[in-house]
């Protein structure tokens, strides 16, 4: 077979990329992801809430919809099969005033529509015993037992290293910048910005050089590239949507205050976005937002003062202990909207070209189940679906030192001695770790803080940056002034004496 | 913690190497004190001083200009030539309870004592611009002073080469004059405050020598750059510290240093149960190196944030006798 | 003409007033002590530095080992040190106060390490 000719290319190695990814390396296919970034989910599946939502706020005939409700149950069994975390918390849609009660009320009716499991109206006696902290004003709330939450980057990457297990190849630092049709196949031109790996790992870049162009041909392209995914679409022609961002700012607080709640906690949904929220989080530090502004630039990740506002002021709300001073980390993300639900369709005018576009929120949810809609319309188009007689639907789970027993540690720490050094004291990551994530992948210093929680702790990498470039050093054979936090022009030493 | 039957049981530990740890490890044995373990993370004693290679330090113990280096090297020296103190290096203390079990990590073991007294020495760490909430992006380019001294002096990395200081504490002064004679270029040192929150003498030897703006009552308001910071927004602030919009300015530079407070680090007195003061992070106590729980003592920038070393030594002499009339108590 | 300056000797960073005539000192008040007097002097006729650095060793355990002079260089001269102090490959453990460079650039003040290091 001819090298770069694949059945099935999928541009852009977020979430859905790689679910898409995953889903397809059960049947016997030549599969190829494409990303333009260093390392996958550094697009908007790096900076999200975490929620696997139950299906609630949406409309009742809309894809989105749908697409969620089913998510949340595949979401469970991926997540077990791949060893990542996910804990169901359940949600609380909380309301302040009798003249709300309907709205409540038309929310739950409409969750039910979808197939939303458990719902209940809950009163004030229910609140003071389930979430103490909640605000006194609050009066009722619909509470959903199946929300749920997960690391999404961590997601992305267990998916991704799964997919490449069962024969996907994954190209990273690769940019798709030409779609043409030849016959019987779709031609893609790529920039590659990322050079050569210097060894063979889980991910494994091009054989193409940094600046080069290089080419690959495939039969069908799934277009998944999140806030580009118009661009990219245009590429190929179909040109009759544009992506829109809505920022989001996110407020991350101390770990110490991982009781604040016990659930996920909504105001009333807004038409634009379910409103401030006061999030738990997989890595136990609550958070708070997100904002819900429409901008222009796709690359502005920027927060502001405002949104900071806003958010303690919306937080505040519901659970007036929050505290600014509490908080330790902050980000903004864009969801990628296009008009009100997902586009995800065969385009009759390129055979062969599927777009998975518009994935705002519940994207990261919905993943999953977008992934079975994206085979489904592949094998709609004549790709020919034969599984594997092996699909290794497992992966061996990567190491927390303190996730467990102390006595667990003790063990480990005896296996290996590596593990007895600690490279990040706020979130007590050990060098182990960081070799174990950079072999898994890790090529910036915010991979390795995505994959091991190393610098994302209270002291914001105070203590373990200088550890960890060390390490990724030592381990990829780079020089300290090559060394970067997300890529490109993103180094953080300039200048070595030596 | 499981296991308790083959737990060390010890008279005195100390975790912290500092010059903190230092003192009042020498001070318990002065008093008295024959079982003292002394444990430290890093790779060699001396904390915090080992990346203060200015002088400034031991005006007022030793009566001589010394840089941190020097200061540490004569407690080292002192501390190593006592045979009952047993000194333990890369060793990571990871839990305390209120019962005094310490467990701590070194490469290849987790070992668990049962100490009757124990002085915590464990310093500092850097406030950060999230907890200024400075908004704007989050390129890479922004660390804490401390960090980038750390960069520079041990590992002689240069982090930037056009830098804005936020905030005048000493660590930031230093850190201006330390960029400077690498060849890098300090733009400005901004201070929301009206005074200048490190000592007249840094500013003049730090800043004025070598011509560096240093601007009160402003504030970066933002920070700008994709990938690496690329410029800062600052802007005038009034007495009540809100932004007088039309003085806003903009600086180009690569890297914004943060030198906006210490906090003091007790995470591992908090988990044993001992009361922390929230705001500052510091135990609550009547009395200097004092805490809720007895035979628990604490003591330097864990205690509170020292601006000069020589009080940490006094004060943590003091730690060492009280640890060691404690234990005589227990007797 | 009166000078004002602040004396940089110790924390306390006293204002010193200091009277000088055609470039010669003939009056300071404002130091709390005697160093202040000195260092006003000085600071008008020849301002110096203790400057402190790093320079880079080979093979040894550590890789920065942290230098000062041991006694103010002409401030005019600090670049040209740091210059110097850049160029040495330290290679042999050093104990504090070694000397690096001895009488660097003629400023009679020499470089020394301020920490012990071992190979
Ligand atoms: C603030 C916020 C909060 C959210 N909270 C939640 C939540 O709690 N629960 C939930 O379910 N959803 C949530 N979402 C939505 C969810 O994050 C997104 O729907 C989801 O991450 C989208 O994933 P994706 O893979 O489609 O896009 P992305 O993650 O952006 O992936 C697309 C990838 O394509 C790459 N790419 C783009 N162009 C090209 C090209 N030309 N060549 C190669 N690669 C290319 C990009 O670099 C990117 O990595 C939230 C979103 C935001 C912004
Ligand atoms: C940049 C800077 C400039 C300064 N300039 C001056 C000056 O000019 N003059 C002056 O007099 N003072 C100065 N100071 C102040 C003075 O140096 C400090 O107050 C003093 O060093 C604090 O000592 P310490 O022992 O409390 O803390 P540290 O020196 O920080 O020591 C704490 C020790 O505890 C160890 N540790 C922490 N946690 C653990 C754990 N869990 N397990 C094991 N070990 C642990 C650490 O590794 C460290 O060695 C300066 C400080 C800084 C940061
Ligand atoms: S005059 Fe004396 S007391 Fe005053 S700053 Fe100088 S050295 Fe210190």
């Amino acid at each position: 077979m001819m090298r770069n000719w694949y059945d099935v290319a999928i541009i852009g190695g977020g979430i859905t990329g790689a679910s898409i990814a995953r889903e397809l390396s059960r049947y016997r296919l030549k599969i190829v992801l494409l990303e333009k970034e260093v390392e996958l989910a550094f697009g908007v599946s790096k900076s999200n809430s975490g929620i696997i939502h139950p299906g609630t706020q949406n409309p009742p005939d809309s894809l989105k919809g749908k697409l969620c409700v089913r998510g949340n149950l595949l979401t469970r069994k991926i997540a077990g099969e791949l060893g990542v975390d996910f804990k169901e918390v359940g949600e609380l849609i909380v309301i302040f005033n009798e003249d709300e009660r309907p709205r409540l009320l038309q929310i739950k009716n409409e969750a039910e529509t979808l197939g939303v499991p458990g719902l209940k109206i809950v009163d004030r006696k229910w609140l003071d015993e389930h979430e103490p902290n909640l605000s006194r004003e609050v009066i009722a709330a619909l509470y959903a037992p199946t929300a749920g939450i997960i690391s999404p980057y961590r997601m992305v990457y267990d998916l991704a290293e799964n997919a490449v297990k069962n024969g996907v190849q994954i190209f990273l630092g690769h940019k798709v910048i030409g779609i043409t049709k030849e016959a019987g196949n779709l031609r893609l031109n790529v920039a590659v910005s990322s050079g050569e790996e210097p060894r063979g790992r889980a991910c494994r870049q091009a054989g193409s050089l940094a600046g080069s162009e290089c080419t690959f041909r495939s039969r069908f392209v799934v277009n998944a590239a999140g806030l580009f995914a118009d661009e990219v679409s245009a590429l190929a022609g179909v040109n009759d949507f544009k992506i829109r961002p809505r920022k989001g700012e996110e407020f991350l607080l101390d770990k110490k205050k991982e009781h604040l709640t016990n659930h996920i906690i909504f105001p009333l949904p807004t038409k634009t976005s379910k409103g401030i929220l006061v999030i738990k989080t997989s890595d136990g530090n609550p958070m708070i937002g997100p904002t819900a502004q429409e901008i222009d630039d796709k690359n502005d990740l920027s927060t502001s003062d405002d949104g900071l506002s806003k958010v303690i002021e919306g937080a505040r709300k519901m659970i007036p202990t929050i505290d600014g001073n509490d908080i330790i980390a902050y980000f903004a993300g864009l969801r990628p909207v296009a008009g009100d639900d997902f586009i995800i369709r065969r385009e009759e005018k390129v055979p062969g070209f599927i777009n998975v576009a518009g994935i705002q929120s519940p994207g990261l949810t919905a993943a999953p189940a977008v992934a079975l809609m994206a085979v489904e319309l592949l094998k709609k188009s004549g790709l020919r679906l034969a599984k594997k007689w092996l699909f290794k639907k497992h992966r061996h789970p990567s190491v927390h030192l303190f996730a467990d027993l102390f006595s667990k540690t003790r063990e480990l720490i005896k296996k290996n001695p590596s593990y007895g050094e600690i490279v990040c004291r706020c979130e007590m990551v050990s060098a182990k770790e960081v070799r174990d994530a950079i072999r898994r992948g890790a090529r910036t210093l915010d991979g390795i803080k995505f994959r091991t929680r190393a610098q994302a702790g209270r002291c914001h990498g105070g203590f373990c940056t200088i550890r960890i470039i060390k390490i990724m050093h030592e381990e990829l054979g780079i020089p300290y002034t090559e060394i970067t936090k997300r890529g490109n022009g993103s180094e953080v030493v300039r200048g070595v004496r030596e | 913690m499981e296991n308790r039957n083959n737990v060390k049981e010890r008279e005195l530990v100390v975790v912290g190497g500092g010059p903190a740890g230092m003192a009042a490890a020498l001070s318990a044995y002065e008093n008295g004190v024959r079982d003292i373990l002394l444990i430290e993370r890093d790779q060699y004693l001396g904390g915090i001083l080992n990346q203060c290679i200015h002088p400034g330090f031991g005006l007022r113990y030793f009566r001589e200009n010394l840089t941190g280096p020097e200061y540490a090297d004569r407690f080292i020296k002192k501390i190593s030539a006592v045979p009952s103190i047993e000194i333990s290096l890369k060793s990571y203390a990871v839990n305390l309870t209120a019962g005094r079990y310490l467990a701590y990590i070194k490469p290849g073991k987790m070992e668990e004592v049962k100490a009757k007294a124990i002085i915590m020495a464990t310093g500092c760490r850097e406030r950060t611009r999230e907890m200024v909430h400075i908004a704007g992006t989050r390129p890479a380019g922004i660390y804490p002073a401390g960090l980038a001294q750390k960069m520079i002096n041990l590992e002689g990395w240069l982090p930037g080469r056009e830098v804005v200081i936020v905030g005048s504490g000493d660590i930031g002064l230093i850190m201006a004059r330390r960029f400077t004679l690498e060849g890098a270029k300090v733009k400005a040192v901004i201070e929301i405050q009206k005074t200048s929150r490190g000592l007249i003498r840094n500013v003049v030897q730090c800043l004025e020598d070598f011509g560096i703006p240093l601007y009160f009552s402003h504030k970066i308001s933002r920070i700008h750059g994709r990938d690496r910071v690329e410029k800062v927004e600052v802007v005038e602030v009034d007495d009540s510290f809100n932004e007088k919009p039309q003085t806003r300015f903009e600086i180009t530079c690569d890297t914004v240093l943060m030198s906006v407070g210490l906090i003091p680090e007790n995470e591992l007195i908090e988990l044993a149960g001992v009361a922390i003061d929230k705001k500052t992070n510091t135990p609550v106590s009547a009395e200097v190196n004092k805490t809720s729980v007895p035979g628990i003592f604490v003591c330097g920038n864990s205690f509170k944030i020292y601006d000069l070393v020589d009080g940490v030594t006094y004060d943590s002499a003091k730690a060492g006798k009280m640890a060691a009339e404690y234990l005589k108590g227990l007797k | 003409m009166i000078k004002k300056i602040t004396c940089i000797e110790c924390p306390q960073g006293c204002q010193l007033e200091v009277n000088v005539e055609e470039g010669r000192v003939i009056g300071l008040t404002g130091n709390k002590c005697p160093k202040g007097d000195v260092y006003g002097r000085q600071e008008i006729t020849d301002p110096r530095r203790v400057l402190s650095s790093t320079v880079l060793a080979k093979g040894l355990e550590i890789k920065m080992v942290p230098v000062r002079t041991d006694k103010p260089v002409p401030k005019s001269k600090m670049f040209a040190v740091m210059e110097e102090i850049k160029k040495i490959r330290l290679t042999r453990p050093v104990a504090v106060g070694d000397v690096i460079i001895a009488n660097v650039l003629g400023s009679d003040a020499n470089v020394a390490a301020s920490r012990e290091v071992g190979p």
